[in-house]
């Protein structure tokens, strides 16, 4: 026999158990048993809950605030270009500043 | 009959009841089957939800899907209070208690194996997090402007410099942790790291883990990880459970599957 008296409070769930938490143990975990309704399996064992986000709810999930996956370089081709052009952008910034830096340098270091 | 049979775990018969307020998918209450030493705990689910069509279109569904797992998870959970279930995947359904009672009977062997292997065990989990470099801003002195190319590069290795420090600090922290835990531990799995977005934590999550308890080590495990917890700049460690064995239930079975 068990002795669940003696364990203590428990932590999060509820509270601190976050969905994460509860979707990656029901849907990732436990015993795996093909019932009378074949769902194909893949929809939940393959997928991980970040592609399942992108693949199959986009709309709810943008609609919810969950949009992580447009800045995400590696899942948005739209992501790479704003990189790239944030890069750039950055790198131009630089440039205009060391060249405004120099013409002055150039002057003080002048005798 | 009518409705569908939604099967949340596979139990050895335990002598208290469950909570009374107790609903479980859909709303209906569990109810146990039992069928010689097993018992299988399981809801009446409709078929308008549950056949194969609605079922794959509502697993598309986050709502849907949050609202199906939050009621599973709190049927385990109060199982987990009772007894050590086997808790099954989420979306195990059957036609008829007949299904489920051929699929308990096929499978009894390996049922009672783990559960003897669980029995009296629970699951915690142990995350940690790094919290995210604070804002050159929002830092205590800030820092000069750079008046030079060199001072800009300057500036930029030093804040690289300690977010590196903190990663590594992060690292061997998490790597010690699961050390010391693994070995108060009966067994541990390490998954994959959270997605702030869907855990709505912050930092970043570089350590998530799962550890096989027995209940009566419990509170020494816990006691273990609260005194990890304080002292350790830009690093949370969090601690859930106690959860049904989730992570340790499935691979005995699968085994048997692949070979």
């Amino acid at each position: 026999m068990t002795t669940p008296s003696r364990l203590p409070e428990p932590y999060g769930q509820g509270g601190g158990a976050n969905l994460a938490d509860i979707l990656e143990r029901v849907l990732d975990k436990g015993v795996v048993i093909a019932g009378d309704i074949r769902i194909n399996l893949l929809d939940i064992e393959l997928l991980t809950i970040k592609l399942r986000l992108v693949v199959a709810s986009v709309d709810k999930a943008k609609e919810m605030g969950i949009d992580w996956w447009e800045s995400d370089p590696a899942l948005s081709s739209r992501a790479r270009r704003d990189e790239l052009a944030r890069e750039n952008a950055e790198l131009r910034e630089r440039l205009a500043r060391l060249e405004e830096l120099e013409p002055r340098r150039a002057q003080e270091e002048s005798p | 009959m009518t409705g569908l049979r939604y099967v949340y775990a596979v139990c050895r018969p335990y002598g208290k009841p469950l909570q009374a307020q107790l609903t479980g998918v859909g709303g209906d209450p569990p109810r146990l089957l039992a069928h010689r030493g097993l018992v299988a705990v399981v809801s009446h689910v409709d078929e308008a939800d549950f056949a194969e069509d609605p079922l794959r279109a509502h697993l598309e569904d986050l709502d849907w899907l949050t609202a199906v797992a939050r009621a599973h998870q709190g049927v385990i959970d109060a199982l987990t209070t009772v007894t050590s279930p086997l808790p099954l995947r989420l979306g195990t359904v059957f036609r008829d208690d007949s299904g489920v009672r051929t699929m308990m009977e096929a499978r009894e062997e390996s049922f009672l194996r783990t559960l003897d292997r669980l029995d009296g065990r629970v699951e915690w989990g142990v995350k940690v997090y790094v919290e995210a470099e604070p804002e050159p801003a929002a830092s205590a002195a800030p820092e000069p402007k750079p008046v030079s190319g060199r001072d800009y590069l300057r500036q930029r290795r030093m804040r690289t410099k300690s977010q590196d420090d903190l990663w590594q600090r992060a690292e061997s922290f998490a790597t010690r942790l699961h050390e010391t835990l693994s070995g108060a531990a009966e067994d541990s799995r390490l998954h994959a790291p959270q997605n702030p977005a869907l855990s709505g934590a912050s930092g970043r999550n570089v350590l998530n883990a799962a550890y096989l308890v027995p209940r009566v080590k419990s509170e020494e495990f816990v006691e273990k990880v609260d005194r990890t917890k304080d002292g350790t700049p830009g690093i949370r460690v969090q601690l859930t459970g106690p959860w049904a064995a989730y992570s340790f239930a499935g691979e005995e079975i699968a085994e048997e599957e692949g070979s």
